[in-house]
């Protein structure tokens, strides 16, 4: 299993050694801790998305999520001007709110994860824009939250504060999904819903809780890019960022049927978008390719993963341990071919 | 001999590490039923994917009509007249009757438009089903029709291609008895026909019933071949696996013990208007017989907590429990295994150490993290104690046999304490040494006071197996039946809904 984040990992390193070849402006500092940042930021709510995609569901309104929980999160600071401590945690509670609403609609009322978050998308967006009535919100002169904003936006050693979260938050949430029970559970709900019920498993709960962890991991997020922009535009802030969430997981080994996909594979499917957008830049392609560049990536890359998968079954097969066993194992391969 | 439609001589089939024939031959006759049985492994389905087109033998000829061959296409074996009847069925269910037997040579008007001409493919498939005895018509959508149903749609796509030789691949395995009877009708009548059948099964009274000759392929190798006055079920097992099997029976060590679980009243969702009420003692095998549709799952279902009970209750020696989801009827120790253990026993892609201990996680974690030896030493103990054959515990599930992977699925509960045991058709589909591996593994679990219910449709099974039948009809308890009250008859009889005696039919 750990192969396959093995060749991300090594893809990685190449796409960045060349481009570093090709511009070793790739490699200052400057660059690399940027990146650092970029990835810290997007990684966050990839790992959220990645656990939903693995019970075989979707999420698509984290974009929209950060625009409604943004805007509020800015007026509570400057309108209200509720203590940031309050503030952070009532925005964590709202993005926990929304993930439980949307998990209450998809396995209570049976609901099809497609259909409730992309109504969720279109609900939280259009919530953001009413409220604010279009218009950009931001800090203005004050000093609102100074010592949180110093917290989500600055470095400790050079290396910035939300790639220490990310690394820090990926090792517990590694932890969770490849070590305990929940975790277990999790993949067993994804490859098979039914066996699970059928031994017991909540399953519904275990699906549940994969949409509020995503939603809080949202909460926290939009923090982190409230700071990061420093204002925001409702209209277009966290716009498309579900897709780069979706495209980290599927590019981390995620498979949308379910079941599949790691921690470790999540954050490399991150920060190889992320190269690969500062890629475009630092090469000087137009940035009009950015997407292009970003599909056609994941297209070869899901593509190739497939194929030396497929690759693996078949020498598994031939391998062979029992003859019917192997004999089977021969003839389902046919059937799928 | 000039009759032979078909002629198989001297195939070979290797894949890489595994011969999985080895020189068989095999001949079918004009109009003649050709019983193909073997254990799970045997080369039945290679051969039948050689027959099929979808595979080439390494060596040997094919004959079709005296023509030689070394290897057939798909569309080469489709002009030749050779049909499947899969066991697991090709149908689209959202598509009608019609469309389902004309797929892909649907008849077409309206010139380049190429628009489906439905009434066309209708009024050519109504004379079929009508040969068949079908109770449905051409425009039924597929997903309304039983299993039973459906195997009819395909056998009558086989007959609109002209099929000359239909190959039928566990045609029963889903059936009732009394759709089982019609099947073997049907397959008489194809004889009578010219068309010739060739027929899998790992149920022998149905080989005895229709086949004319029967060959047995072991490892890869025809064992024997026995003329239709040669058949006898211990001829046929002892071929199969190479020696005798023992009797099916293992009577229990001890008579039942006191209290077990009863089901009083009980009303399922299937039949809103039926109660159940039924017991089974601890140390005793119930069998449950009755037809497909029955009330036989939902029963299972119900006291399992997979469907909502609409009334009456569970007692679990003498106290009722309530089961209102899976989690409430393991907590009791009553446990399922499931008809369909790919479905709903096993998640496939794990390995079976994650299988094994999938129902009971919590008590291998500590704040709940896992503890994988913990893990590996259950699943070791349960692979060793119900000698799975599997490299080791960490082999995906999907790599076993279907014996071995209904031992994972059993392992599962038995790493646990169960106090009622629910096997759903236990043996579907696992070949006849594992089945008897199986039956040995319920009788020590009754013996050590498990309460065991069995759900089957296999008459053999039934009445080889229970110390008591229960036979259901239309979501009632129709009767029980004691040990030396067994007969197929009185299966039979109650499966209907009438009473065992045999009044009138006796004579």
């Amino acid at each position: 299993m750990m192969k396959k984040e093995l060749g991300l990992f090594v893809l990685l390193i190449v796409v960045s050694a060349i481009t570093g070849v090709l511009n070793p402006a790739f490699l200052s500092s400057v660059n690399l801790l940027n990146m650092a940042n970029l990835i810290g930021l997007f990684g966050v709510f990839a790992i959220g998305e990645g656990l939903v995609i693995i019970t075989g569901g979707i999420d698509l309104s984290v974009g929209s999520m950060f625009a409604l929980l943004g805007v509020v999160f800015v007026d509570l600071l400057t309108k209200y001007e509720v203590p940031w401590p309050l503030a952070l945690l009532l925005v964590i509670v709202g993005g926990l709110i929304l993930g439980a609403v949307q998990a209450f609609l998809i396995t209570r009322m049976k609901m099809q994860p497609f259909v409730v978050t992309l109504c969720g998308l279109l609900i939280y967006r259009g919530a953001a824009r009413y409220y604010t009535t279009d218009t950009t919100r931001g800090f203005g002169y004050g000093d609102e939250a100074d010592t949180l904003s110093d917290i989500a936006s600055g470095h400790i050693a050079g290396i910035p504060n939300t790639f220490i979260f990310l690394i820090v938050l990926a090792l517990v949430m590694g932890v969770v999904l490849h070590r305990s029970v929940y975790g277990r559970w999790l993949y067993a709900v994804g490859k098979n819903e039914e066996a699970a019920r059928f031994s017991g498993i909540r399953t519904g709960a275990v699906v549940a809780t994969a949409y509020i962890i995503s939603g809080g991991l949202a909460g926290i997020s939009t923090v982190l890019l409230v700071f990061y922009t420093n204002s925001v535009s409702p209209s277009s802030f966290g716009n498309f960022y579900e897709l780069y969430a979706i495209a980290a997981a599927v590019l981390g080994g995620c498979s949308l049927r379910g079941g599949e996909g790691s921690i470790v594979g999540i954050v490399l499917g991150t920060a190889l978008l992320q190269v690969l957008q500062n890629l475009v830049n630092i090469l000087g392609i137009p940035s009009s390719l950015n997407f292009a560049v970003m599909g056609t990536v994941i297209l070869l890359g899901v593509l190739a993963d497939q194929q030396l998968q497929a690759r693996r079954r078949i020498a598994a097969a031939a391998a062979g341990s029992a003859r019917a066993a192997a004999a089977s194992a021969v003839a389902r391969g046919e059937q799928r071919a | 001999m000039a009759d032979d439609i078909l002629e198989l001589s001297g195939i070979t089939k290797t894949y890489p590490g595994v011969t999985a024939l080895d020189n068989v031959g095999l001949r079918l006759g004009r109009g003649e039923v050709l019983g193909l049985i073997g254990e799970n492994g045997a080369g039945k389905s290679t051969m039948m994917k050689i027959l099929g087109g979808v595979t080439a033998p390494s060596a040997g000829t094919i004959r079709i009509d005296g023509e030689a061959h070394a290897s057939l296409t798909v569309a080469a074996a489709t002009r030749a007249g050779i049909a499947f009847v899969h066991q697991e069925l090709n149908l689209f269910e959202n598509l009608d009757v019609a469309a389902n037997v004309f797929i892909g040579r649907e008849a077409v008007v309206g010139g380049p438009l190429k628009l489906v001409d439905n009434a066309a493919l209708r009024a050519r498939v109504a004379p079929l089903l009508t040969r068949l005895g079908a109770d449905f018509t051409p425009e039924t959508l597929v997903e309304n029709l039983s299993i039973a149903q459906r195997q009819m749609v395909e056998i009558a796509k086989a007959l609109s291609i002209n099929a000359r030789v239909i190959i039928m691949d566990e045609p029963t395995s889903s059936l009732t008895l009394t759709e089982t009877e019609r099947l073997l009708q049907v397959i008489a009548d194809l004889k009578a026909h010219g068309i010739s059948v060739i027929y899998i099964t790992h149920r022998l009274g149905e080989i005895m019933t229709c086949a004319d000759r029967v060959v047995v392929l072991r490892d890869g190798h025809t064992v024997g071949e026995l003329a239709r006055e040669q058949l006898s079920h211990a001829v046929m097992i002892r071929l199969m696996i190479g020696r005798d099997l023992k009797s099916l029976y293992i009577p229990p060590r001890q008579a039942p013990r006191a209290g077990g679980c009863d089901i009083v009243d009980l009303v399922t969702t299937a039949f809103p208007d039926r109660a159940i009420t039924l017991s089974v003692r601890h140390g005793e095998i119930l069998g449950l017989a009755g037809l497909v549709g029955a009330g036989r799952t939902s029963l299972a279902r119900a006291m399992f907590g997979i469907d909502r009970v609409l009334g009456g209750e569970i007692r679990l020696d003498g106290k009722p429990v309530r089961v209102a989801n899976p989690r409430d009827a393991i907590r009791q120790g009553i446990y399922l295994i499931p008809e369909d253990r790919k479905k709903s026993g096993l998640v496939l892609e794990l390995p079976i150490r994650q299988n094994v201990t999938l129902a009971s996680l919590l008590g291998y974690a500590k704040l709940w993290l896992l503890d994988r030896a913990a893990e590996e030493k259950t699943a070791r103990a349960q692979a060793i104690s119900l000698s799975i054959k599997a490299p080791n515990v960490d082999t995906a599930a999907i790599t076993l046999s279907g014996g071995n992977q209904q031992k994972v699925v059993l392992a599962k509960w038995l790493s646990m304490q169960p106090r009622v045991l629910i096997f759903d058709e236990p043996t579907r589909g696992i070949d006849v040494g594992a089945k008897a591996e199986i039956y040995a593994l319920m009788r020590g679990l009754a013996d050590r006071g498990v309460a065991i219910v069995m759900i089957s449709s296999d008459m053999e099974e039934v009445i080889g197996v229970s110390d008591r039948v229960a036979v259901m009809h239309e979501g009632r308890i129709s009767g029980v039946l004691e040990r030396e009250q067994f007969s197929e008859f009185n299966v039979l009889r109650l499966a209907i809904g009438q009473t065992p005696e045999p009044a009138e039919v006796a004579a």
